[in-house]
């Protein structure tokens, strides 16, 4: 998993220096290597945009649209955005393969579990999907995921 | 039930069409529909044409609209997917002024699904799980909607690739498609790395064509034959009439890089493997799960998940595709034109209706346009055209969502007329030939 992470990882650190050079400013945090737990929203978008990228997009896509009737849209899902952080760390855990009602339609897909991602990881990409796109909400900590998987076991 | 309709009614009514009327009540022939009389919109609804042809939205904002077809006084009927409002499955639009444009739009049957056909002077719908048909008048009305007879029952509805398309043949026959639910028959679906079932159990009762009875009621699996298997999921399928076979367009598998990214690179996401046309005789293998076709290649590649690298041909004891598109453009609807208003070449060629694809990502997406693949004695040349495009109202970056149109199903009206769904917005256009 490290190593299909890595080049994207690069990547898009890469880019976001580019793209984002004031977010860069902001969080004034000098080379991003290791792994950081501290809760910085902003350096944990980052690492989760990179994750997105090699788990997420292609069913959820770029624009966080998903593909109507088969991978449900993250931007602008009322769970997605929702207090109920439990439920979407759950989601990315164990998957989804329930025919089940979202926001008023169905989705004739299947999500694969991710419970090999790192708490870490879950936390970076769940934070950056609940602030991509048209969606703010709080971030979601290491901690969080942590006590769900422990649950889920 | 009246109030399910009631907004769209009061929108009709304010365009100043008649309003929405539930049930199916016989309507008054106000003129002849000629083609005479049947003018392409302005902008030709939007749609990129070759020289000659013109475009106009017979209707819009109908739903989930799927597969279509026209009934012999030109009236379109189209199947809406999903979770439908009581009688507002299965919509009938009539042209009461012979403008093209539809003025009148009935709505019957409870139950959501993709197909719909006419033969034999019933129509043929079906839900995710069943077939119906309904008796039409000699003016092609359904006449009595409560009166559904069920003839197929019980089909495998999975989380995925669950809708049933259908044909008949000349002979008595229906045809149903009965996706796989599932990507390639992995332990885990879509899960990297997870191998395939061996063998696969899935298609024992889904992942081919099952052929029925077109006129017994009840049938389930033991009554029906397994005709072809090893189709991963048809949408768009169609009984040639002129060489007497069923063809099928069969939805490629996804995820070559994202489940096997040390075998395959994300180009070869994008690319493999090819969306394939089948013409299908009684007991085909078209090899889904095992193998997958890379029209790179022009070979079947044996799957990664049963083993497959990118390189090991797979068993000749399957079919070969008779044509083979870029992947992932979801071939939707497959129609063969017999009409005779379009130019002599289109005639027994093929329009295909690709939804457009979405497991590119994140190289550009494909499709959301109809082609055209000429026959020549009764094969395809090889060569295919984009016929109608500008679905999607996108020059570029296209996504599944941003797509403001996403073509669907195909149907021929009386005319000659190439009608296409669109099931995104509900559209239904239809396309003529105004040139000389
Ligand atoms: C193989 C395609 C696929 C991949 C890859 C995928 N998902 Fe999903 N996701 C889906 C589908 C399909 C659903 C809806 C499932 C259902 O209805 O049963 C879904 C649902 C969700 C939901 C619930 C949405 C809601 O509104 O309830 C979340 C959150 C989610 N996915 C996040 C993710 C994240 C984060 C990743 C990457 C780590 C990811 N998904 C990867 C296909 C996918």
């Amino acid at each position: 998993m490290k190593k299909i992470l890595g080049p994207i990882a690069l990547m898009v650190l890469l880019m976001s220096f580019q793209t984002a050079p004031k977010k860069a400013a902001q969080v004034t945090k000098p080379a991003v290597k290791s792994v950081v737990t501290t809760a910085n929203p902003a350096a944990s978008i980052e690492r989760g945009k990179a994750v997105y990228l090699s788990q997420c997009l292609s069913c959820h896509q770029v624009d966080g649209g998903g593909v109507p009737h088969l991978n449900a849209p993250l931007d602008g899902a009322t769970a997605v955005v929702g207090k109920d952080k439990a439920k979407i760390i759950s989601i990315v855990l164990k998957g989804m393969t329930d025919r089940v009602e979202i926001d008023g339609e169905f989705y004739s897909n299947n999500m694969a579990p991710h419970k090999e991602l790192t708490d870490q990881q879950i936390a970076d990409v769940l934070t950056y999907v609940r602030n991509s796109w048209t969606n703010k909400a709080s971030a979601v900590t290491p901690a969080e995921v942590k006590a769900v998987r422990a649950k889920i076991k | 039930m009246k109030k399910s309709f009631s907004v769209l009614s009061l929108a009709l009514l304010a365009l100043g069409f008649s309003a929405f009327t539930p049930g199916n009540k016989p309507v008054k022939n106000i003129a002849v529909n000629t083609a005479g009389a049947v003018v392409p919109d302005p902008d030709n609804a939007g749609l990129k044409l070759p020289a000659g042809f013109g475009a106009l939205k017979v209707a819009e904002g109908l739903g989930k609209t799927r597969h279509i077809v026209v009934n012999a006084q030109g009236d379109v009927y189209a199947k809406i997917m999903g979770k439908v409002a009581e009688g507002k499955g299965i919509l009938k639009l009539h042209d009461a002024n012979g403008d093209g444009k539809s003025d009148e739009t009935t709505g019957m049957g409870n139950y959501g699904g993709t197909g719909i056909t006419i033969k034999n002077g019933y129509l043929y719908a079906s839900s995710d799980e069943e077939v119906f048909r309904y008796k039409i008048s000699e003016k092609g009305d359904v006449i009595d909607p409560s009166k559904a007879e069920k003839i197929i029952t019980g089909l495998k509805k999975g989380n995925q690739h669950e809708t049933k398309s259908i044909t008949l043949d000349n002979a008595g026959n229906i045809y149903v498609n009965i996706g796989a639910y599932s990507n390639s028959c992995q332990e885990l679906d879509r899960k990297p790395g997870s191998m395939g079932r061996m063998p696969c159990p899935i298609l024992d009762s889904a992942g081919g064509i099952w052929q029925f009875k077109a006129d017994k009621l009840n049938q389930s699996y033991g009554e029906g034959v397994r005709y072809a298997t090893g189709l991963r999921n048809v949408v768009g399928l169609d009984w040639n009439t002129q060489l007497d076979q069923l063809f099928v367009m069969m939805h490629g598998r996804d995820d070559l890089h994202n489940l096997f990214p040390d075998l395959y690179t994300e180009k070869d996401n994008a690319e493999l493997p090819a969306e394939t046309m089948f013409a299908l005789k009684k007991g085909d293998n078209a090899g889904w799960p095992y193998t997958y076709y890379d029209p790179a290649q022009h070979k079947k590649m044996v799957a990664p998940e049963y083993g497959g690298d990118g390189k090991k041909e797979g068993s000749k004891e399957y079919i070969d595709p008779i044509m083979a598109f870029p992947a992932h453009m979801a071939p939707n609807g497959l129609l063969f034109y017999t009409g005779n208003q379009f130019p002599a070449r289109y005639k027994n060629g093929a329009f295909i209706a690709f939804h457009g694809s979405w497991n590119r990502a994140p190289l550009p997406q494909e499709g959301y346009y109809v082609v055209f693949v000429p026959f020549e004695n009764g094969k395809p040349t090889g060569k295919w055209e984009v016929f109608a495009n500008g679905f999607s109202g996108m020059e570029t970056g296209v996504t599944p969502r941003s797509a403001q149109h996403r073509p669907c199903g195909l149907a021929q009206g009386p005319d000659g007329s190439l009608y296409v769904s669109d099931d995104s917005k509900g559209s239904i256009y239809r396309i003529i030939y105004n040139g000389k």
